[in-house]
């Protein structure tokens, strides 16, 4: 259904976007990831691509879940996607106290090498066309297109 | 050949890993190409970490074949794993791992940590005796 221009010809369909709020809880990070991949695959994304985006959201949602909410199970997680063939736009947002990206270590020195943690947002932002961070960190932003490497 | 020895687990899903042991090397395959999913890490880590005490100087071969997906929460048991090999004066080897998963290695530089050979049998060739 699309709204007419004034000209008289319909304007295109906006790509619905599909929404979630979820507990600080990885089993219902993991359905919601799972929803998104479908999404991506159906909209016949590559298999480069498609692995790009399903270890972004992981990346992604784990942080909101794991170091934004801190798993309090009063805090919740907001995740919208919307997909087309061309491309899909992430946002996940949670209610923690925010962090400053400046602040994130390098993963990759070799000082940091043998430690445990801190690669996640290396990865998202290796694998995604864009990625945006606002609200103090709390909120992501996450573009990939669905184009050749 | 190599005996075969499984890794049973209670809760009757399908395990995790299968350890196989070749003259004194633990080969360690994992069985679901799902299983470096954050869910599944904390139990993997365990396994590999008994297999790591179980003898001084082990010799520890992971091979990813089944591998489709990796988490930098898997990585990080991992880089635990190959600091528990070091700490016992052993050996740890990656192998069969995919181009898509290589790259993960690569972006973080993980390449540089890790001895990793393209299939299983360069990985046993690789031990120092």
């Amino acid at each position: 259904m699309g709204n007419s221009g004034s000209n008289g010809r319909a304007s295109k369909t906006s790509p619905k976007a599909l929404r979630w709020v979820i507990d600080s809880d990885f089993s219902q990070g993991r359905d919601v990831q799972q929803a998104i991949i479908s999404a991506v695959e159906a909209n016949r994304f590559s298999k480069d691509n498609v692995f790009a985006v399903k270890l972004s959201l992981e990346e992604a949602l784990i942080n909101a879940i794991k170091h934004g909410n801190k798993f309090d199970a009063g805090k919740k997680v907001k995740v919208e996607a919307t997909v087309t063939p061309k491309q899909v736009e992430i946002i996940i947002e949670d209610e923690g106290p925010g962090f400053d990206r400046g602040g994130v270590p390098d993963p990759t020195l070799d000082e940091n090498l043998e430690k445990c943690s801190g690669r996640g947002i290396l990865l998202i932002e290796s694998y995604m066309n864009k990625v945006e961070w606002t609200k103090g960190g709390r909120r992501v932003r996450l573009l990939k297109k669905n184009e050749d490497k | 050949m190599p005996d075969f020895l499984g890794y049973l687990n209670m809760a009757e899903t399908v395990p995790s890993v299968s350890v196989v042991h070749d003259k004194d090397v633990r080969i360690v395959e994992f069985t679901n190409n799902k299983i470096l999913d954050e869910a599944n890490i904390a139990e993997i880590g365990q396994t590999l970490s008994a297999l790591v005490e179980e003898r001084a100087n082990p010799k520890l071969l992971l091979d990813f074949a089944n591998v489709d997906h990796l988490s930098s929460a898997a990585l990080g048991m991992l880089i635990n794993c190959n600091n528990k090999v070091k700490q016992r004066n052993g050996q740890l080897r990656l192998a069969n791992i995919k181009s898509q998963i290589i790259e993960v290695f690569v972006i973080t530089k993980l390449n540089k940590l890790f001895r990793i050979l393209p299939t299983r049998a360069e990985a046993m060739s690789s031990f120092n005796q």
